[in-house]
């Protein structure tokens, strides 16, 4: 199902959560709402849902004005920061629970319920807890029932906040991937709301980075990695170096076309070091570290002491045959000026 | 003594806890027990299955089951409000739910008796409109002890409702139920423990009740007498060992009342998942 | 979960999320049940006393809450409860200090006894002293021998007290200092801190609302009880007549203006008594 936001703006007292958002999913896409915390995200994710209503703006799923219809009519599948499951009945009950609460004339027969909710314990690979209570299981066992409990009533859309946010960093991994590899059977649109840029880049199809209240860019992740459209985003995504030309030697920048009044953005796998003499030397290597595929090196230019970083992979950085206190020249392949 | 050797005092401080428990609590409550180890089986029985007394037990019971019943459906209403529903004067409405704590119950028995006798504020009303009256009777004992135990009721089921994840309930909706169904599968379930906790304190307070009782009770034998004053009626003519037949029994009542509250209360932490 | 992600994370939220707002005349409603049911059952009974007790007149009032028999009550009232509160505190510091600072076997037997007396029916907490104490009782002959009195005398009232009010002080301090831990005290300790130093300068400024607190519960409830102080006070006007039994004697002769102004005092006790909680709860909240 496809999901248009038009104008949304949405007031909690006099913090402003929203403003203005407009917004466009088309069906069967993976969305990341990205930003960080206090940006909106899970407030818009709330007015797609249903649970808040927006002071203003628009909410239609697939050409449908659905802005004033209560959550428990739009058919949406919501998977809670902190899952919601409910306490007091065993892990099948909770996957029931959408289909039993159906009107009677909707309502599947036991029977059928069972067979459902089995299925779906399955498709999560968790049949066997069947009979546990919530309290009894892991936070990432938790998370793949709360996602089954969503799935039960075939939502039109899944809404996911935080998804992997009350998770240890092994779990969340194996979820992300695990989660990318259910869109793709299920091909059911679904927004899910986040903080962690890599955790937006390495599951969405598509990403839409939100601050204050306002959406900075959306594209694809590669799009907003090579072509962040604002100084926000291109900090926010990524590693970057800032450099700001009037205080600093500048002639190395301006191979990359200087602007002046702006500042330059360059990813640290664009900066190019060689060992270099005296005389053109421009910066000096510090430190350096090892991140596993690629090195990390840790720069300090002539006559400042704002530090920079350049990365490369491990083989290239070994050829160079560098040292903590060389002197290097720089070159730049890419920069962005915001 | 795994915790920490470092700490001091633990010899004189818990000496002095046993020996003051000893004499203030364990001692006195102890005489009860031994006074009623000098009645025979069949004395005790006497006092026991004596008409009066029977009867006074009857009150008792039966008008404390109806006071918990109202002052937890009540009481359930006035937390749901308190905790959920935003209004003007809130925080001073949520203080006065303790004054029959604070109240002491002498106090509480004269009013409310000078308000519901029969010339009374309300009694007044309530006998001119619809010939019931309330002071003097039965009645009057229910109404004393919802005063008396509304605030048990409130207090324990207040600060589930106040910590309960509103989440599943959003949950709930979000799976297509409505209004009606989560409140009766999802917030209902969850607050019943408490609730029957609530009740079960309610209860076992009222039973006990003697001070705001009496004033209104009009404590007539066989009709409005309770337990309480049973027990004081049996002193009054030095009938030392009826007093202790009838007040073992009350406790034995009362201990058996604090294990379910206790088993209930086992079950709330279980359910909410701190054990 | 007592982390719950309410209200909404980017904003103090003021109200509860849309999709759980009752229907107003729901939400209407229900507040007038409440409010009402508070209006009738607590706030008319409060504005009964005054009414009643100025109902001859603030003349009578006066010579009421005057005469020899009301002092004197007053200042058994004020006696009963100067010896049980310190009393009970003392002991509610050492109990909370043992139980939550050392481990031991019958732990948490020790915890329920604590608690007993507040299963125990108030006419029962009396009846044991009588038992105890009276002619017939344990250490009857002995006493009346020796020419002591205790029961029917301010004594026995003080005993019956100390029992009723036992548990308050302990129940609010074991629940805070088993939360609390014992880091903060072993730091202390560790830095060279007496025993008594770390007491004074660690625990008890940790601890000192949750004491307050229960010192004003346990105040309270001593200057108010009924029930088991009537059992062992003989009613002996001017001398075993406690505030409460004033009350009763008054009203029970017919002297209604004496026994609400009595009252009237006892009610003033318990409004400062909730205005002090609520002050010490909004502290405690706000921590």
């Amino acid at each position: 199902m496809s999901i248009l936001l038009s104008n949304i703006s949405k007031k909690f007292g006099r913090f402003s959560a929203l403003n203005n958002i407009n917004l466009e999913i088309p069906e069967g896409e993976l969305v990341a709402l990205l930003g960080p915390s206090g940006c909106g995200k899970t407030t818009l994710l709330r007015i797609i849902a249903g649970l808040e209503r927006p002071d203003q703006g628009r909410v239609l799923l697939n050409g449908e004005d659905k802005t004033e219809q209560h959550v428990s009519h739009r058919g949406i599948g919501f998977v809670f920061q902190h899952y919601a499951l409910f306490r007091h009945m065993t892990v099948f009950d909770n996957v029931a629970f959408g289909l039993r609460v159906k009107p009677r004339r909707e309502r599947p027969g036991e029977h059928e319920i069972v067979k459902k909710v089995h299925a779906l314990l399955e498709l999560v690979q968790l049949d066997w807890l069947h009979d546990r209570y919530p309290d009894q299981l892991s936070g990432g066992q938790r998370q793949r029932i709360a996602l089954a409990r969503a799935l039960a009533v075939e939502p039109s859309v899944l809404l996911l906040d935080e998804p992997f946010g009350a998770l240890d960093a092994s779990v969340r991994k194996d979820l992300r991937q695990w989660l990318r590899n259910l869109h793709h059977e299920l091909n059911v649109t679904s927004i899910f709301v986040t903080h962690d840029q890599e955790e937006a880049m390495e599951v969405a199809s598509r990403v839409v980075v939100l601050n204050q209240g306002r959406i900075e860019q959306q594209g694809s992740p590669s799009d907003i990695y090579d072509h962040p459209a604002n100084a926000f985003v291109s900090r926010f995504i990524g590693q970057t170096n800032v450099f700001t030309p009037e205080q600093q030697d500048d002639a190395w920048l301006a191979t990359f076309g200087l602007q002046p009044g702006k500042t330059a953005h360059v990813r640290p796998h664009d900066i190019d070091i060689e060992k270099s003499s005296e005389q053109d030397a421009q910066a000096i290597l510090k430190d350096w570290q090892h991140l596993g595929a690629l090195i990390r090196v840790e720069l300090v230019k002539n006559g400042s002491n704002d530090r920079f970083y350049a990365e490369m992979p491990n083989e290239h950085f070994k050829r160079l045959q560098l040292d903590k206190g060389d002197k290097v020249s720089l070159r730049i392949r890419q920069a962005h000026w915001f | 003594m795994s915790q920490s050797n470092i700490m001091p005092g633990f010899r004189p401080t818990l000496a002095f806890t046993l020996l003051y428990l000893g004499l203030v609590v364990l001692i006195p409550l102890s005489t009860l027990v031994f006074k009623s180890f000098q009645l025979s089986w069949e004395d005790y029985l006497s006092v026991i299955t004596n008409d009066r007394v029977v009867a006074s037990f009857r009150v008792s019971f039966v008008t404390s089951l109806a006071a918990a019943a109202v002052a937890s459906l009540f009481g359930f209403i006035i937390a749901w409000v308190l905790v959920r529903y935003p209004f003007p004067g809130k925080r001073l409405f949520d203080a006065l739910i303790d004054l029959p704590f604070a109240l002491p119950t002498a106090v509480a028995g004269i009013v409310l008796a000078a308000i519901y006798q029969p010339n009374g504020y309300i009694g007044t009303l309530l006998t001119d409109m619809f010939g019931l009256q309330v002071a003097y009777k039965p009645l009057g004992i229910v109404v004393a002890l919802i005063f008396i135990s509304l605030p048990f009721f409130v207090r324990t089921v207040e600060p589930v409702l106040q910590e309960f994840d509103s989440t599943m309930e959003e949950a709930a909706s979000s799976l297509g139920a409505t209004r009606r169904q989560v409140f009766v599968r999802i917030i209902l379930p969850n607050l019943l423990p408490a609730s029957l906790t609530g009740f079960a304190l309610a209860f076992a307070r009222s039973v006990g009740e003697y001070g705001s009782v009496i004033f209104i009770a009009g404590n007539l034998p066989y009709v409005s007498e309770i337990v309480p004053l049973m027990i004081i009626t049996k002193l009054e003519q030095y009938e030392y060992a009826g007093a202790t037949a009838i007040a073992l029994t009350m406790l034995v009542i009362s201990f058996l009342l604090l294990l379910v509250i206790n088993l209930l209360q086992l079950w709330v932490r279980k359910r909410s998942g701190q054990l | 979960m007592s982390a719950i992600a309410y209200p909404i994370n980017e904003a103090k939220a003021v109200e509860r999320p849309q999709a759980l707002r009752d229907p107003d005349w729901v939400r209407w409603s229900l507040t007038a049940v409440a409010v009402g049911f508070i209006v009738l059952f607590l706030c008319l009974p409060l504005g009964i006393v005054i009414i009643e007790a100025f109902s001859k007149g603030w003349q009578t009032y006066w010579s009421a809450l005057t005469q020899p028999d009301a002092q004197a009550a007053m200042q058994l009232t004020l006696l009963t409860a100067l010896v049980t509160v310190p009393l009970n505190t003392v002991f509610g510091v050492a109990a909370a200090w043992a139980i939550t600072r050392f481990e031991f076997r019958g732990k948490s037997l020790l915890t329920t006894l604590i608690d007993l007396p507040f299963s125990v029916s108030p006419v029962i907490s009396g009846l044991i002293f009588v038992l105890l104490f009276g002619a017939q009782g344990w250490f009857g002959e002995w006493l009346s021998a020796h020419d002591v009195k205790v029961l029917f005398a301010v004594p026995g009232i003080l005993l019956a007290t100390l029992f009723i009010t036992f548990p308050f002080v302990a129940r609010e301090l074991i629940p805070l200092m088993q939360e609390m831990g014992s880091e903060e005290e072993e730091a202390a300790l560790s830095l060279g801190a007496s025993g008594w130093r770390t007491f004074f300068w660690v625990t008890l400024p940790n601890i000192k609302w949750a004491l307050l607190y229960g010192v004003l519960l346990c105040n309270a409830r001593a200057m108010g009880e009924f029930g088991a102080v009537s059992v062992v006070s003989g009613h002996i006007r001017g001398l075993t007549n406690t505030l409460p039994l004033h009350v009763e004697v008054s009203y029970n002769e017919y002297d209604f203006v004496g026994a609400f102004a009595s009252a009237s005092i006892l009610a003033g006790l318990a409004i400062v008594t909730l205005i002090l909680k609520s002050a010490l709860e909004w502290r405690q909240a706000r921590r």
